[in-house]
């Protein structure tokens, strides 16, 4: 038990501490740096309450994709962030002042509701599969369960993908002119009248080109 | 002493609050918003596998799935959105994209 607060707390602090990076450091690239570290340590959180899935998910969505598209977005920008930065200094003292408020109101309320809510008889996590046998791993029980009631939803986050991928492709997409393109309808319309002729070459003289 | 549920909804009330306070401070700088945004959808995340694993019910942990999938699909089209931007403006200062309205 005593390895596991240890784990929590060190894995806790990083969180935070990368969370405060993020938005306080002066270097962008920086900024995303912290932000990999951040969604590593909330996935060795997820680890720690027993949702393995979610956390494999966690370090392959957020590190693997997400992070390394802000990576790429701002290395290839060529931007001034100096100037935008400035503004830092005059919004720090009221907006750490209003999140201070924010975060002391929220902690209060959640730990009373951890405390007193629905969820203060089970001082100790369930099986995560809900009524089903105690073997069952994690994967599994979520299998179980996204499978079979909730398969509209998981088809709708396809569509979601989906449609957020043709989104950004059509975005960022542009035609530079003068680079030759294969031009498939041109393609697909040939005929042998216009693809081909006959030609009878003399000897020693070849097609003209 | 144990940890309990107290404690990671503690964890993610904080890190929702780091979030809102990265938007306050950073208005001009769109990327560290968007980061801030994904730090407050991980803190939502934080709070439904909490409560899924101590409430015994599998469903939070697949709502947050379903939040895992709209925030990546968010981050690529928002940062498409950006690269487009700055294509035709040649910077990235939000506080004056009220050029876009109307």
């Amino acid at each position: 038990m005593a390895l596991q607060a240890i784990a929590f707390y060190l894995m806790a602090a990083v969180t935070l501490i990368s969370a405060v990076a993020v938005v306080s450091s002066k270097n962008p690239v920086h900024s995303v740096l912290f932000l990999i570290a951040a969604f590593f340590s909330a996935a060795g959180l997820f680890v720690l309450l027993g949702a393995e899935f979610l956390a494999m998910l966690l370090v392959v969505v957020y590190v693997g994709a997400v992070a390394v598209l802000f990576l790429f977005v701002v290395m290839m920008l060529d931007v001034d962030f100096a100037a935008l930065r400035q503004g830092f200094a005059r919004y720090m003292p009221l907006g750490g002042l209003i999140a201070g408020g924010l975060a002391a109101e929220m902690v209060f309320v959640s730990t009373t509701v951890a405390t007193r809510g629905a969820a203060r008889l089970n001082d100790t996590p369930m099986a995560s599969g809900a009524g089903s046998a105690p073997d069952v791993t994690n994967a599994e029980a979520i299998g179980r369960v996204l499978y079979t009631n909730y398969v509209y939803f998981f088809q709708a986050a396809g569509l979601v993908l989906l449609v957020a991928m043709i989104g950004a492709i059509v975005l960022t997409l542009r035609h530079k002119p003068g680079v030759r393109r294969q031009v498939i309808m041109d393609q697909v319309l040939r005929s042998p009248k216009t693809g081909m002729r006959m030609v009878s070459p003399k000897s020693g003289e070849g097609i003209d080109a | 002493m144990t940890i309990g549920l107290a404690h990671y909804l503690a964890v993610a009330a904080i890190l929702f609050t780091i979030g809102v306070f990265g938007i306050f401070v950073n208005r001009k700088n769109i990327i560290v918003i968007l980061m801030s945004v994904e730090l407050i959808l991980l803190a939502v995340n934080i709070n439904l596998v909490a409560f899924s694993v101590y409430l015994g019910n599998v469903v939070g942990q697949i709502f947050a799935m379903f939040v895992l999938t709209v925030a990546a699909a968010e981050a690529a089209v928002g940062l498409a959105i950006l690269v487009t931007f700055f294509r035709n403006r040649g910077d990235i200062a939000v506080d004056d994209a009220s050029m876009m309205k109307g």
